[in-house]
């Protein structure tokens, strides 16, 4: 049999029909469902008078419009109001295997939730309306986004009608430097590929620096496999993947946990399997990485300066760069450890995790948020995650280091809640996308990493984590 | 969904690489249960000069007028021109459905983000890819020329330019084949539900623990 690539192995595990012309029906495993996304899919459902294919493939959320600060007062906007409701109604009238409304303690951000509740597994198709559902494939799971027509697909046959990607291979070969994290790897390799770079293919990440990785740093990488245009990252299966999922909620109970491990011990790339592209990563000259621009492909590492559009040659990317540079006012040349910051955000898919917080908190301790930072946010991923951090006692080092100690959501990744920018404020944020408005209408987003992020907010300004 | 067989449009330029959903579409409005009423708010934030939020009248906002879809010339578009790497960025379908509602049915661009390229499909709106340099020739035929059209003949894969310049488009079969009979892809694949069954005993005795 010939060599196969891991992507390889999990689509062809899927197909439950093919077309000649290459499209198959792939059969979707779990399909995580949150409140933006899904009330027209649900709405097409009834229109047509169709139930869900499976109830038990369903896990849902509310995570993109709730608010991160007093739950007791609900969610003010009616409109947020009404989609988190909406949510409410159709799980209740279609069922799931699990649902975390508003409030409940498992509540979170739909990629945080999965994998914490073992929701996700490896060999997994997992999809959802939501472009940063690459997430799970740090477990070797096919994941991506979909549209809200797949929703509806998906609940009503359980398939997606898919075509297949291209294989690349991005390796990160050597030892990481002390304090590069999964999300300089990220921001690093989105620089080298281009946000289009992985348009068509499905990536596995690999090489020596990824395998170090925990999986909170596979999965912040997966996380922005989008951001480099790829719908799905992945990462081979290892006694990492194997050590996290154990005793999960809704991972293998006894009797089939040892017929799991056997089975997802095969989820890697065979020896010799071939990749369309491959694209190779020194871990050792990795540093800490900010975006300047409007993509996250303007990217540069922290002694760096912002570039000047006068040496590009390319009329398309000179105008890219001009306008970015407009929008995000800022001058060619200027070192980027001299960019102050208003405010900073610790959140999002990307970077919420437990050891995202831990390691901001790690900066935090024992310091003060800076004069000219109007607002530190720091957003845990889950309720799980909040738990977890308030018994380390790390949301008393951001209290004592003037951080805002916030409940879990999406918040000022999107933007859709009342965290958000104002017009021309400067933000160093831990999430995936520092697009024009994308925090906030005229807001300027800075990408980062968590540990980056806290020192801004000490600092006042982007400063190499080294020198601290 | 909308069938689509062939049309004679005009073109708007839109002349930005990376152009993303959130531009296409801002977030404020993802919060609508429906999937219609978007064009009015499509580009909001580089189309009006004050922050729009739903339920705003649009007809009473400030337009900005360098942004070209204001330009009078370009009323009634309904081939949108762009560059690399267009619809990057959020899975939102919101933004295919603002583009539908405002009336466009086709978007030529160089290279498409992989979610956005699908979701089209799913709502009789046409990507096409062109090589970059077709793209620039376009753009500039079209910068000289007001009231620049072009044909879209989706049954012999094909754009025609005023003057009678002809470039072909890749599509699957499949996709043609649903957007020209404007079909329902759930209905075509529920077809295949008895395959679809056999798949899912299969998968269900080797991987018993994805199933409840």
């Amino acid at each position: 049999m010939t060599a196969q690539t891991l992507y390889d192995k999990l689509w062809s595990s899927h197909v439950v029909h093919e077309e000649a012309d290459g499209t198959v029906l792939l059969y979707i495993d779990r399909h995580l469902v949150h409140e933006v996304t899904s009330p027209q899919a649900f709405e097409g459902l009834k229109l047509a008078n169709r139930p869900l294919w499976r109830v038990d493939s369903v896990v849902s959320t509310a995570d993109h419009n709730t608010p991160t600060d007093h739950w007791d007062e609900g969610i003010k906007d009616p409109i947020s109001r009404q989609q988190v409701e909406t949510l409410d109604a159709n799980i209740k009238a279609f069922g799931a295997l699990a649902y975390f409304p508003f409030k409940d303690k498992g509540q979170g951000i739909v990629h945080v939730m999965g994998p914490e509740q073992g929701a996700t597994l490896p060999g997994m198709t997992v999809v959802c309306g939501d472009s940063h559902t690459s997430t799970h494939g740090a477990f070797g799971a096919l994941a991506h986004g979909i549209g809200t027509s797949e929703v509806e697909h998906v609940m009503a046959t359980q398939t997606l009608v898919a075509k297949k990607s291209k294989n690349m291979l991005v390796r990160v070969d050597g030892k990481l430097p002390a304090g590069i994290t999964g999300k300089d790897v990220a921001l690093a390799i989105i620089g080298k590929i281009g946000t289009a770079g992985g348009t068509g293919y499905a990536i596995e990440f690999g090489g020596e620096a990824i395998r170090e990785l925990s999986m909170e740093g596979r999965m912040s990488l997966c996380n922005m496999a989008i951001e480099a245009g790829a719908r799905s990252g992945l990462v081979a299966v290892d006694q990492k993947t194997i050590d996290y999922v154990k005793g999960r909620p809704f991972a293998p109970k006894a009797e089939q946990w040892d017929a799991a491990v056997a089975y997802w011990n095969t989820l890697h790339s065979d020896d010799g399997a071939q990749f369309d592209e491959v694209v190779v990563l020194d871990a050792a000259a990795i540093q800490p990485q900010v975006t300047w621009g409007t993509s996250p492909e303007m990217v540069t590492d922290i002694n760096g300066r912002v570039p000047d559009p006068a040496q590009e040659s390319d009329p398309v990317k000179k105008g890219s760069m001009e306008r970015a540079l407009a929008y995000m006012g800022l001058q060619a040349n200027t070192p980027i450890n001299e960019i102050p910051v208003d405010i900073v955000f610790i959140g999002s898919c990307t970077n919420s995790r437990i050891e995202d917080l831990r390691e901001a908190a790690a900066v935090a301790k024992g310091r003060s948020k800076a004069a000219n930072v109007k607002q530190v946010l720091v957003v845990p991923g889950s309720g799980l995650v909040k738990a977890q951090a308030e018994q380390e006692g790390l949301d008393k080092v951001f209290v004592a280091a003037g951080f805002e100690w916030r409940e879990p959501g999406c918040s000022m990744c999107l933007a859709m809640n009342a965290d958000r920018l104002q017009p021309g404020e400067r933000c160093a944020s831990t999430s995936n996308r520092n697009f024009e408005g994308r925090q906030g209408q005229g807001g300027r987003t800075h990408l980062v990493s968590p540990a980056m992020a806290a020192a801004a907010a000490v600092a006042g300004h982007f400063v190499d984590i080294r020198a601290l | 969904m909308k069938a689509f067989t062939t049309l004679d449009g005009l073109v708007c330029p839109l002349d930005r690489a990376n152009v993303d959903t959130d531009a296409i579409i801002p977030k404020q409005f993802l919060k609508s249960i429906k999937r219609s009423g978007f064009g009015p708010n499509l580009f909001d934030e580089w189309r009006y000069l004050d922050h729009g939020e739903p339920g705003m009248d649009n007809s009473q906002r400030p337009l900005n007028p360098d942004f070209v879809l204001n330009f009078p010339r370009y009323a009634g578009a309904q081939v949108l021109l762009a560059r690399e790497n267009f619809g990057c960025g959020s899975s939102r379908e919101h933004a295919p459905w603002a583009l539908e509602d405002q009336g466009f049915r086709v978007v030529i661009a160089p290279s498409f983000a992989d979610i956005f390229f699908n979701n089209c499909y799913k709502n009789g709106l046409l990507p096409i890819v062109q090589p970059a340099e077709v793209v620039d020739q376009l753009f500039r035929e079209c910068a000289a020329t007001e009231g620049y059209m072009l044909n879209v003949d989706l049954p012999t894969q094909t754009i025609t330019t005023p003057s009678g310049k002809v470039f072909a488009f890749d599509i699957t079969e499949h996709r043609k084949h649903c957007l020209l009979g404007g079909l329902d892809e759930i209905g075509l694949t529920l077809k295949h539900e008895a395959e679809i069954k056999a798949f899912e005993s299969k998968h269900r005795a080797a991987q018993p623990w994805l199933f409840a």
